[in-house]
């Protein structure tokens, strides 16, 4: 399959003497110019969400969090923040490796960043929720349910973006990227970057805004 | 071609006339809710702004009409060479000058114009001329209105204040969302939960000024209508005082039996009546009902006949009501609107 | 290839690409095709149907408020049949059509091959039909939605309405969403990255513009009311708290929310259709658009000035003055862009010479329309006046004004001047005109008087009313108004349905229009054009003779693209060939993902948790079939 692919990478208009080539990356694709608007409104989902937050918190009054809950602890969240960044790092790696067509660096960067937001993932199912939960719960107020929504939202997206990452590896041990033709790993590192992006936004608002008075 | 578009002009006339004609002609109704009729000073600035407003659109519609007929006209026009496919590609030297002085400068003029006085307006009404004589506690109530007075009075649909003088209405509601407005006395505001919102009624001349709840609020939405009763003030601190007072003890007779078949039943569970053992808060208090002109929200006359039928069944002229249908002998339903008959 | 006649360049030409892009018919292939322009006709036929049914609706409200306290519907009934009329009319007429003229017409006009994404745009096409039919399957349970198209809470909370009613209603809207939001990010790459060589942003036509700002203005607003649906669905089914004041959460939020997409959904609705005007007027005017470039800023400024003015929703509320008046300022300065638009079409209606055929007369019928919903949206933004007559019959002329006068009577136009490009035959322009005149005369007779009726006081959704208020024949007149309006949009139905059976033979461009659609047969074959033509000009159908002739050849800048199922991806900006794109063919995969969406929803309605995610199951199947890498998928 890679073999017969890897000859067409030109192709006649019909102009006479006009090729042009049959793959593109980045900004001159379609699917790119796709995940940008695709990220553009989920971003903006996100802006609002955030924005109804802020919303409640000030219709709600003086006391944030209300009725006896603490402001949420924050070492594990910090924790959760420094795994989740650092493994942007090994995605970026691999996009950059298979633009000059490495490969090695395409493989390991997707499974570092894969294994990464794993551990966030499981830190969150395992640890972080079910501490909360014994504080409160989505059912116990508007906060609590503005918490829960709010980082299940952004879990979710982690979960997609894992989801994407193991399609993309798997593609990637088969053999479909090289230099050419590898948007789908460009896209993926933008989605991936992008739920980093908004985890910053989440922090400051779920985890840091309760203990500004 | 020709007659076709003379058609086109005819027909568009007589429509503009029509409508015109219709427009005026509802103005001048009287007894309906109009805010072309206004009673208070609101009321009259908000009718100022809307034939304001009315008048610079009739300009610019009629001056858009203008266009289009022009355009009607020239389409008439024999092609050019014959050729009624020929594309004119010359330049329209003040086409673009035309769209932004029309589009841009004296729209945005008028525009500009209108807002300013709009925000004046806004402005003149946000405060009454004069401190509020009092405060009025409306609570919308599915599908019903309750006003409370600072006195202890509490009727229901039927809310009086004094002419001339400025009252606050302080608005609430008891479940969903519903919206207070009395055409020709003021604008609307609705009553949302957890919100305090408030507004005042100054009404000028006495008189019985019909208002709706103007927000979706479910099933009986178009029958949730009250009163505004606006009437000289010594008339009106009479009737406060006699609605704060409790209702009058019966001796004995129907009505008597009546009391006793109310309080024993399921409508003291929902009803008030002040001065007896009937302390419900759910429905309308009925220790002045027949000082009301109507029940059921504005829905029906009170009169005795209604009254039964209402409690019979108030399913029948006001489905989805809360009001559920009551089980009674004839002689017991007799004597017991005989005894709400009393209840004045 | 077998050749007889010693056939044209062009004729060898479209023999072979017939070869590459042919379909061979069948339900297989119903099922999974991906040409635009068949899933341009199924918006549209589907957008019509539900077109009828709010249209039925809406008689049937019109009947019971022919005169006061008839009993023709009783409350719940009237309820379900406004909230369910709104959303039809919305989200199940005019952005379905809107974007079925789209679908159809985007390619065409821009000279390509297909949508960016064909798979997404055959999906949106599923998703929508199953969304209808989620909506509507409430009916048959006498449950529909009924707390009105804006379904403030708390009367649409759990508490006030406990039926699933309302769960129609959010897992609808957000079920839908996916299709919207998929369809208007097709449409910007589309207009993006798939134009013709040549067609550089200054020569893009007005109604590609429109869809533009459009998709734009879905991507930023639906946001808002997905979000609202998805924290509705969890207080409603888990007992969050986000609208209820016990819980800490306010009602206010849910109607920022909803008008936050609320206000600009307008737009989505009446911009498609300023570009329809924009497409309609210069071919029957014979002349090109004076001031295109104030009507395309015009169009992109009311995209973005109407996400700052949803609060003029809300002025009732008890918001403070001085929020107020920001709002209203707004609202006021909204006008201006649209304002332009209009004059802008007057002087190229006064400076051409106009034909005065049907589609002429709907849009000289939209101006006119959307002129008086213009002028009274104005009143709208005066506060003051907004608090009078907010929430009145008032409103009701006036949002009819605005979303009859710049959607229908666009769409119909649109259905007189690309209905012979759609069916390959002319509808009927005397019948045309009958039908424009009842509709148009119909629609003042059953809206202007609304107007009036709000002034006198007439709340709107009421099922009823008494007698004696000076309410009763102004309602008999529009309730007249209504079935002639009805009647005239039955008389151009039977004209299509005729006309496309018998109708004279449209040829490449009946009109002798501007635009690139007009480049090509009607219907335009699968590959929609033979060659993609390089476009020299704005106008391109009048300024260069090869392409009026029907074939741009090779050395004329015709690209024929015979090696495979193939478009071509030019510049964003300039629009210059920078790649041969291969497009992928018919999938069954997209029909199979809505199916198993359509279920999976059906199963969060009726809290089957476990096959839910069943069904959550077979729609990842979905995906991993849509993609599975194959040897034709190139990565572009």
């Amino acid at each position: 399959m890679a073999g017969d692919t890897h000859a067409l990478t030109i192709a006649e208009t019909g102009m006479p003497g006009e090729v042009l080539p049959e793959t593109a990356t980045g900004p001159r694709s379609f699917s790119w110019w796709g995940m940008v608007w695709l990220i553009a409104t989920e971003a903006t989902l996100f802006a609002i969400l955030l924005a109804s937050y802020f919303y409640l918190r000030f219709r709600h009054g003086v006391e944030w969090p209300p009725e006896h809950i603490h402001a949420p602890k924050l070492e594990l969240p910090l924790i959760m923040t420094a795994i989740l960044w650092s493994s942007s790092y090994p995605v970026h790696l691999a996009e950059k490796g298979i633009e000059k067509g490495n490969q090695r660096r395409l493989k390991w960067g997707l499974a570092a960043g894969f294994l990464l937001g794993a551990i966030f993932l499981f830190i969150t199912l395992a640890f972080e929720w079910p501490e909360t939960l014994h504080e409160f719960t989505p059912r116990t107020n508007a906060y609590g349910s503005m918490f829960f929504t709010i980082t299940g939202f952004h879990l979710s997206h982690v979960i997609i973006g894992l989801s994407v990452s193991l399609f993309t590896q798997f593609r990637a041990w088969k053999g479909a990227f090289d230099e050419r033709r590898h948007v789908s790993v460009q896209n993926f590192a933008m989605y991936w970057h992008f739920v980093d992006v908004v985890w910053l936004f989440v922090l400051l608002s779920v985890y840091l805004s309760p203990h500004l008075e | 071609m020709t007659a076709w578009s003379e058609r086109t002009r005819r027909r568009s006339r007589i429509l503009v006339v029509t409508a015109l004609t219709l427009l005026l002609l509802s103005a001048c109704s009287d007894g309906g809710p109009s805010i072309l009729e206004p009673r208070s000073e609101v009321g009259e600035r908000i009718e100022r702004l809307w034939w304001l407003t009315f008048w610079t659109s009739v300009v610019v519609v009629v001056v858009v009409t203008a266009f289009i007929l022009r355009a009607v006209q020239r389409g008439r026009r024999p092609p050019p060479e014959g050729d009624e496919d020929a594309v004119d590609k010359r330049p329209v030297p003040w086409g673009e000058r035309f769209i932004v002085i029309a589009g841009l400068v004296v729209s945005g003029a008028i525009l500009a114009a209108t807002f300013a006085y709009s925000l004046t307006e806004l402005n003149a009404m946000a405060e009454p001329p004069e401190e509020p004589t009092m405060e009025i506690e409306v609570v919308g109530r599915n599908w019903w209105w309750e006003a409370r007075y600072p006195n202890g009075a509490v009727t229901a649909n039927e809310i009086h204040i004094p002419v001339g003088q400025a009252v606050e209405v302080k608005l609430s509601t008891a479940d969903v969302i519903h919206s207070f407005w009395v055409p020709q006395l003021n604008v609307k505001q609705d009553q949302v939960p957890g919100m305090d919102n408030r507004m005042w009624l100054l009404a000028e001349e006495p008189g019985r000024y019909r208002g709706q709840c103007t927000e979706y609020c479910g099933l009986q939405h178009a029958r949730m209508v009250f009163y505004v009763e606006a009437q000289p003030p010594s008339e009106f601190e009479q009737w406060l005082a006699r609605e704060a007072a409790p209702a009058a003890p019966q001796a004995d007779g129907p009505a008597a039996a009546g009391r006793d078949i109310f309080l024993a039943s399921s409508c003291a569970g929902c009803h008030s009546v002040r001065g007896t053992t009937a302390a419900g808060t759910l429905g309308p208090d009925l220790t002045h009902l027949v000082s009301r002109k109507t029940i059921g929200a504005g829905l029906l006359p009170l009169t005795r006949d209604n009254l039964a039928d209402f409690v019979l069944n108030a399913q029948d002229a006001k489905p989805g009501a809360s009001m559920p249908p009551t089980e009674i002998a004839p002689d017991q339903l007799s004597a017991l609107v005989d005894y709400l008959m009393t209840l004045e | 290839m077998t050749t007889v006649v010693e056939p044209g360049p062009k004729e060898e030409l479209s023999e072979e690409l017939d070869e590459t892009w042919h379909a061979p018919r069948g339900l297989g292939e119903w099922i999974s095709t991906v040409d635009h322009k068949r899933i341009g006709m199924r918006y549209f036929y589907t957008g019509m149907v539900f077109f009828v049914i709010g249209g039925v609706q809406s008689l049937l409200m019109r009947m019971q408020l022919a005169g006061p306290d008839l009993e023709l519907l009783n409350p719940e009934a009237y309820d379900q049949l406004f909230t369910m009329h709104g959303l039809t009319m919305m989200f199940l007429f005019a952005m379905p059509v809107l974007s079925g003229f789209g679908n159809y017409f985007v390619p065409l006009m821009i000279g390509a091959r297909d949508m960016a994404f064909p798979r997404l745009n055959a999906f949106g096409y599923w998703v929508l039909l199953g969304a209808g039919i989620f909506m509507y399957s409430s009916f048959f349970i006498g449950q529909a939605p009924n707390a009105g198209w804006f379904n403030y809470v708390p009367l649409a909370g759990e508490e006030f309405t406990p039926g699933i009613n309302i769960d129609f209603y959010t897992l609808g809207l957000i079920f839908l969403g996916i299709s919207s939001t998929g369809g208007a990010i097709n449409f910007i790459v589309t207009i993006f990255k798939l134009r013709a060589p040549g067609m550089t942003l200054k020569r893009i036509p007005i109604f590609v513009w429109g869809e533009l700002a459009m998709a734009l203005q879905i991507v930023f607003a639906l946001p808002a009311l997905s979000l609202g649906a998805i924290l509705l669905t969890l207080e409603r089914k888990f007992g969050f708290h986000f609208f209820n004041t016990e819980g800490g959460g306010d009602p206010l939020l849910w109607q920022h929310l909803f008008w936050i997409f609320g206000h600009p959904e307008v737009y989505i609705v009446a911009l498609p259709g300023f570009g329809i005007a924009s497409a309609v007027i210069p071919t029957w005017c014979r002349r090109p658009m004076v001031g295109y470039t104030y009507i395309v800023i015009g169009e992109l400024a009311v995209a973005l000035v109407g996400f700052g003015v949803w609060v003029h929703h809300m002025f009732a509320v008890g918001l403070p003055n001085v929020t107020v008046s920001f709002i209203s300022l707004a609202s006021f300065m909204v006008a201006i862009p649209s304002g332009i638009q209009v004059f802008a079409w007057l002087a190229t209606l006064v400076s051409g010479r106009p034909k005065l055929s049907t589609p002429t007369l709907f849009v000289l019928g939209f101006i006119i329309i959307f002129v008086v919903g213009g002028v009274t949206g104005v009143m709208f933004a005066a506060v003051a006046l907004d608090q009078a007559l907010h929430d009145t019959y008032f409103v009701v002329a006036h949002l009819h004004y605005v979303l009859v006068g710049s959607a229908v009577f666009p769409i119909f136009a649109a259905i007189y001047h690309w209905g012979p490009k759609m069916t390959g035959r002319i509808l009927n322009d005397q019948w045309g005109k009958v039908s424009f005149w009842l509709m148009f005369v119909g629609f003042n007779l059953a809206f202007f008087p609304q107007h009036i009726l709000g002034l006198l006081g007439m709340p709107r959704r009421v099922y009823t009313y008494e007698e004696g208020l000076g309410w009763d024949a102004l309602n008999l007149a529009s309730t007249i108004g209504a079935f002639m309006l009805a009647l005239g949009i039955l008389v151009t139905f039977v004209n299509w349905y005729t006309s496309k059976a018998r109708g004279p033979v449209a040829g490449n461009d009946p009109w002798k229009g501007e635009t690139l659609e007009w480049y090509t047969s009607s219907p335009p074959p699968h590959y929609n054009f033979v060659t993609v033509p390089t476009v020299k000009s704005r106008e391109p159908m009048w300024d260069q003779p090869e392409l009026a002739e029907g074939f741009q050849a090779p050395p004329d800048g015709g690209r024929s693209l015979t090696g495979g199922h193939v478009t071509l991806s030019t510049s964003m900006l300039d629009a210059r060939p920078q790649a041969v794109v291969h497009m992928p063919h018919a999938s069954p995969w997209p029909f199979w993902l809505s199916v198993a969406m359509t279920v999976l929803f059906f199963f969060l309605l009726v809290e089957w948790w476990i096959l839910a995610i069943v069904a959550f199951l077979a729609c990842v199947s979905g995906m991993v079939g849509w993609y599975w890498p194959r040897n034709q998928t190139q990565e572009t």
